[in-house]
């Protein structure tokens, strides 16, 4: 992809270590950016611990009435969901499923042009910090609910040690969908004046459609089907947490890790050839 | 030619013909909007030598950060050639963007929520600066732009005439060929006005940077640059030193006398103007070619001449006469 040819013209042992140390700081600023707002973090953890608890019991009450009538809910036993629900609060923060507007900001302001006078390409230029928010996240937001949803309830531990480094690898593609599609989204301010419309639509599609509200595997199965491959947004929180509590089978693990993959591919593609069309049209409005 | 000398020969800016057109959209009544195609910037032909310190002015809205715009790739011109650097600029913005340092005064290149010394190191991974070297261009900042007292703050917290220090800073690090500088005393304090003026006297002194400076801040033109280019409608209008700007635009020196009683009967001398009479004071105006001195001599054998002074042309009044004598003129 340009983004990366860009960066790294030829690969040699100078190109690489430079390449590497550009990563890593990039990240590292993600990172410290965001440990910044300390309260912030803090606000938000309890937000979503909050949420846990209100999920948790919604999700008791039918896993209840489906062994009631003897089965599980959609595949999902009691301990399973609690799991889901849990891991679920805790990786919102980590893929930040809602309220990045930064490059949408950005354009708006103008400031966007300081983006394009640095030899990044500005995709490459936004992922990297936004890795190492994620990572921020991870160590704060993602570990508190896990905590106190293990304190209050019987949670599903993964039963295959290979879970682990995949679920490991969903969370990593689950934060690269999501950064890819907030990226378009907020692009959409190349072309409109207003985007809160365009961030808003998406906002009520990751939770909806990403498995925050409930897991898509409620819905019938050519509906789950159709939103698993047709929208990215189950790779968003729904296949991570089937990762996590073993939903399927090792192979069915793998096919959705393999899914999550392509979505990934499929949006930064588009966010490179949006980018391209956007640098093409652009009018800095102002200055 | 001397391309090797210090100033000599090597054209770092090359622009021809260069024009950037918008569409803008023009509401005539409740449906209906006429599309219109405004030239921002009109056929600018333009070159820059190495090392050369230039004064890009022109009246708000005349298309000059449109003209740094093309220069440093971030927007497509209409029509014309324009090469940087020997690169063109969009096609080829990435590489530029190594070899040349921009401050936009209303925009800024620095994280928010960082600290100086945190943008500055990722500067240094971003545009992949040696670290021996980058700490040596630092040093000579911090020094020259007194960075030491905030170095540590966050970028957000800082006022605007040490975000603007540190925005120099940024915008340096990675030593630029060629430095674009968008009205970067927009807005400053005297002090820290001097602070930025002097930093880019020094750097314009060193002779290895090129530096295309817009402002409408005239005292940084006469502190700085000893070419002016200024365009008025998407145009030059005007390219060469100051002199040249008063020579052409008809500046007029003032000397102004203080006699004990008015005398008189005034000498008539050719180019000389009386412009006012208050009580015992009278004041000249002189034209290019008139004499100081045949004025002061002819005045002095009236008798009675208290005190007298002359004062320069100021910068100003020439622009002003500049911008003045293309108004009306209708945008093509």
């Amino acid at each position: 992809m340009g983004f990366i040819t860009a960066t790294a013209d030829r690969l040699t042992i100078r190109n690489f270590t430079e390449a590497a140390g550009l990563f890593r700081t990039l990240g590292a600023s993600g990172f410290r950016r965001f440990s910044t707002y300390r309260q912030a973090t803090v606000a938000a953890t309890i937000t979503n611990t909050m949420f846990g608890f209100v999920r948790t019991y919604v999700m008791l009450a039918v896993a209840g009435s489906a062994v009631a009538v003897g089965g599980q809910a959609a595949g999902y036993d009691a301990a399973q969901l609690v799991t889901y629900v849990w891991a679920g609060q805790g990786l919102i923060g980590v893929v930040a499923m809602w309220g990045w507007t930064e490059l949408a900001d950005r354009i708006r302001s103008g400031d966007v042009v300081t983006d394009l006078l640095r030899p990044v390409h500005p995709v490459l230029g936004y992922l990297l910090p936004d890795l190492g928010r994620a990572a921020y996240a991870l160590l704060t937001r993602f570990v508190v609910p896990i905590v106190v949803g293990a304190l209050a309830f019987d949670m599903y531990l993964p039963q295959r040690a290979a879970t682990y480094p995949m679920f490991a690898v969903s969370v990593l593609l689950a934060v690269l969908v999501c950064f890819a599609g907030r990226f378009l989204v907020n692009a959409a301010g190349y072309w409109l004046l207003d985007t809160r419309g365009v961030l808003m639509a998406w906002a009520v599609c990751a939770g909806v459609l990403g498995g925050l509200y409930f897991p898509i595997r409620f819905l019938p199965e050519w509906a789950a089907t159709a939103v698993y491959l047709g929208t990215p947004f189950p790779s968003l929180l729904q296949i991570p947490l089937d990762v996590l509590v073993e939903r399927d089978p090792p192979a069915g693990q793998l096919g959705l890790l393999g899914l999550q993959a392509l979505w990934a591919g499929l949006l930064f593609t588009a966010c490179v050839l949006v980018q391209r069309r956007a640098e093409r049209r652009l009018v800095v409005q102002g200055g | 030619m001397n391309a090797n000398g210090r100033h000599g020969g090597v054209n770092v800016i090359e622009a021809h013909g260069l024009r950037k057109d918008f569409t803008v959209r023009v509401r005539k009544s409740l449906l209906r909007r006429e599309r219109r195609v405004v030239a921002a910037v009109d056929g600018v032909d333009l070159t820059v030598q190495r090392g050369q310190l230039l004064g890009y002015l022109g009246p708000n809205g005349a298309g000059k950060s449109t003209t740094l715009k093309m220069l440093t790739g971030v927007l497509n011109p209409s029509g014309g050639r324009v090469s940087v650097c020997g690169l063109t600029p969009v096609p080829q913005r990435i590489l530029l963007a190594r070899r040349i340092g921009v401050v936009f005064g209303q925009r800024s290149q620095l994280w928010w929520d960082l600290p100086l010394r945190d943008s500055y190191e990722l500067l240094r991974h971003i545009y992949r600066v040696p670290a021996a070297e980058h700490a040596a261009r630092l040093r000579r900042c911090r020094d020259l732009l007194e960075l030491d007292p905030f170095l540590d703050t966050p970028v957000r917290q800082l006022s605007l005439g040490q975000r603007m220090r540190g925005e120099l800073t940024a915008a340096l690090l990675h030593g630029p060929e060629v430095l674009f500088l968008d009205e970067p005393t927009i807005g400053l304090d005297v002090v820290s006005k001097q602070a930025v003026r002097g930093f880019l006297a020094e750097l314009g002194e060193s002779g290895d940077t090129t530096v295309v400076l817009t402002t409408h801040d005239l005292a940084d033109i006469e502190r700085l640059c000893r070419r002016i280019v200024v365009i008025d409608h998407g145009r030059v209008v005007h390219d060469g030193g100051i002199d040249a700007l008063h020579a052409r635009y008809g500046s007029q020196r003032r000397v102004t006398v203080d006699f004990d009683t008015l005398p008189p009967a005034l000498p008539a001398l050719p180019g000389v103007h009386l412009e006012s009479t208050t009580g015992p004071r009278l004041t000249f105006t002189l034209d290019g070619s008139a004499s100081v001195g045949t004025l002061v001599s002819a005045l002095s054998a009236l008798g009675g001449l208290r005190d007298l002074s002359v004062t320069e042309p100021e910068i100003e009044e020439v622009i002003a006469r500049l911008y003045r004598s293309d108004e009306g003129r209708a945008p093509s």
